[in-house]
């Protein structure tokens, strides 16, 4: 896909997402928005996956490891063909099956229900040893919050990736730099993340991961790494296409009104006419 | 029980059970951290060690990768001390297994108060109170050697979350008989009996059939019945049990709150309203000692049991 086609698509992740947790009335949209344009590329370019065929065994994995951004996930699913684009609308809402977090007994393309910090990454990791232990070749993508990095069970799997050299194993740090408290670096900070992971033998790959150029070649060369799992720190920009979220702590967890919901779509169209 | 009667520790059987059946289930792969001398999975991990996974001191790291294996279509088991494999990991449990209701079977070892010389901080005796209340988990007790690999069995063509304790200490091997069928969720009537019912589980179910022996010379008839499955709990064995006889008397070697007395409570507070008392530790963590000595504090071995059966049954 042309970088142009992704842009647009990213575009139609984020407006989704908006429209998503506009209709929910809670929700978590400053993640998902930083978090667009790699869910965007993943679902678009990068991963082996058939949306008329979500259970396929050799299919890649993506584990959310950061499950309160379902919205992102959700969107990017619905706008790849998973399910209707329409039924975002029902996020969070009673008897739907866009449930908060993502529900893998539910919803199609989940491959992994998610929700409590820290625990997706051992997920993930179970499916890169899964592949390894039958002698197949998909691969497993997990993202991750950097304020999540403060669990410790990321690390005890991060280790174990390492020390098993799970190299079909591609870790993404959405590292938008705020968790709900505030700034990662105030909070308790997990910086530097590089040299953590490079230090659990990781091959490492700091990006913009905003820009479609610096994530293409940040995958390609995580596929191409042999012997080590990648870790991909993005750096990113937290409600990313929404002015009034960007780089705003309280959009963290927090629906935009009738009003706010308005300029975000307003800027949406604009972002998607400047492509 | 005579001296002669073969004695085996149920970790030791699970050990033997998963070596068992690796070769008729391909897909079973046996997780573990750094504890495989002791639960015994160093048995498995002889025969099949490109199938066994030693993910190190990180329970809950073992637990997740488990649930991602289970999610590409192998059977993991997953083994630790039950302190750490349902205490420690009791929310991974639930969110990264439970909810997903994932394949993984968990095989905790060295539960209850007869993990014995480590102390209270290895005592896990809120296992089986935790598990029971994941919706769709089945949660198993076998009381010998026999049971244990049966259960292992049952779990292996089971298709969902199962945990299953077993013990450090050696129990007698009683079930190995013709007539012994082990079927998830059906309690088995050892001994029948019209005063009074013993429902019994794991290491227990042996003593109540010695109490039931001496409470006999009493005068005393008791029915004892093998819970081997918490949940779903065998409600019928349990109903008949509460009409036909008077009292019931629960043995686990694990707190009275939450687990098999608990369990029991639930089916007859509903159904069949009877006099149940709860043996087992009442609310007091454990403490070093051997498991036979500590048996014998708690009350929980053949003579404790029957002391305490006497004097509530006397007072009821």
């Amino acid at each position: 896909m042309e970088k142009k086609e992704l842009q647009k698509k990213a575009v139609e992740v984020r407006k989704g997402i908006v429209t998503a947790v506009h209709a929910a009335k809670a929700g978590h949209p400053g993640g998902s928005l930083s978090a667009a344009d790699i869910f965007t590329y993943l679902y678009f370019q990068e991963m082996k996956i058939d949306p008329a065929d979500p259970k396929n065994p050799d299919r890649d994995r993506f584990v959310l490891s950061k499950g309160h951004t379902a919205p992102g996930l959700y969107s990017a699913l619905a706008n790849r063909g998973f399910f209707p684009v329409k039924d975002l609308e029902t996020l969070r809402h009673l008897g739907s099956y866009l449930q908060g977090h993502p529900d893998m007994k539910h919803i199609p393309g989940v491959d992994m229900s998610s929700g409590s910090l820290g625990q997706g990454l051992s997920a993930a990791c179970g499916m890169a040893l899964a592949a390894k232990l039958d002698g197949k070749d998909y691969r497993t993508y997990c993202l991750c919050g950097d304020g999540e990095l403060e669990e410790g069970q990321i690390w005890e799997a991060a280790m174990f990736a390492g020390a098993k050299n799970l190299d079909n194993l591609c870790v993404i740090v959405d590292n938008n730099n705020l968790q709900i408290d505030g700034p990662i670096s105030e909070v308790c900070s997990p910086y530097p993340i590089d040299a953590k992971f490079e230090a659990f033998n990781f091959h490492v790959i700091c990006i913009d991961g905003n820009d479609f150029d610096q994530i293409e070649k940040a995958f390609a060369e995580a596929r191409a790494t042999k012997g080590k799992p990648t870790c991909i720190v993005a750096k990113t920009l937290k409600g990313k296409g929404v002015s009034f979220m960007e780089n705003q702590v309280g959009w963290h967890g927090k629906a935009p009104n009738d009003d706010e919901y308005k300029i975000a779509m307003e800027d949406l169209e604009k972002l998607e006419a400047s492509i | 029980m005579s001296t002669e009667v073969k004695k085996v520790a149920t970790r030791e059987s699970y050990g033997n059970a998963l070596a068992m059946y690796g070769e008729e289930y391909p897909d079973l792969v046996v997780l573990d951290a750094d504890l495989a001398n002791a639960t015994k999975t160093n048995i498995f991990q002889k025969k099949f060690p490109e199938r066994h996974i030693d993910c190190g001191i990180a329970e809950a790291d073992m637990t997740g990768i488990a649930a991602g294996l289970a999610a590409c279509g192998k059977i993991p088991f997953i083994s630790s001390f039950a302190m750490f494999a349902a205490g420690r990991n009791f929310e991974i449990v639930r969110n990264s297994i439970g909810y997903p209701h994932l394949n993984v079977k968990i095989g905790a070892t060295h539960a209850g108060i007869t993990v014995g010389e480590d102390g209270a901080s290895h005592q896990c005796l809120e296992d089986l109170a935790l598990m029971r209340t994941i919706p769709g988990m089945t949660v198993v007790c076998p009381s010998d050697d026999i049971e244990t690999k049966a259960a292992v069995k049952a779990a292996l063509d089971l298709e969902g979350p199962f945990y299953m304790r077993t013990s450090r200490a050696a129990s007698p091997v009683f079930n190995d008989h013709e007539g012994y069928k082990f079927e998830l969720g059906k309690g088995i009537t050892l001994r029948e009996g019209k005063d009074i019912t013993i429902i019994a589980t794991g290491v227990e179910v042996s003593y109540a059939l010695d109490v039931a022996e001496m409470l006999s010379g009493d005068g005393i008839d008791a029915r004892v019945i093998n819970i081997h499955t918490i949940k779903p709990i065998d409600e019928e064995i349990i109903i008949k049990a509460a009409s036909e006889t008077a009292e019931i008397f629960t043995v686990e070697e694990a707190t009275v709150i939450g687990g098999l007395g608990s369990a029991v409570c639930d089916v007859v507070s509903a159904k069949h309203p009877a006099i149940v008392h709860k043996l087992g530790m009442q609310d007091v963590f454990g403490e070093s000692g051997s498991w036979s000595a500590l048996l014998e504090k708690y009350e929980l071995d053949a003579k404790g049991i029957y002391k305490q059966i006497k004097q509530l049954h006397k007072n009821g």
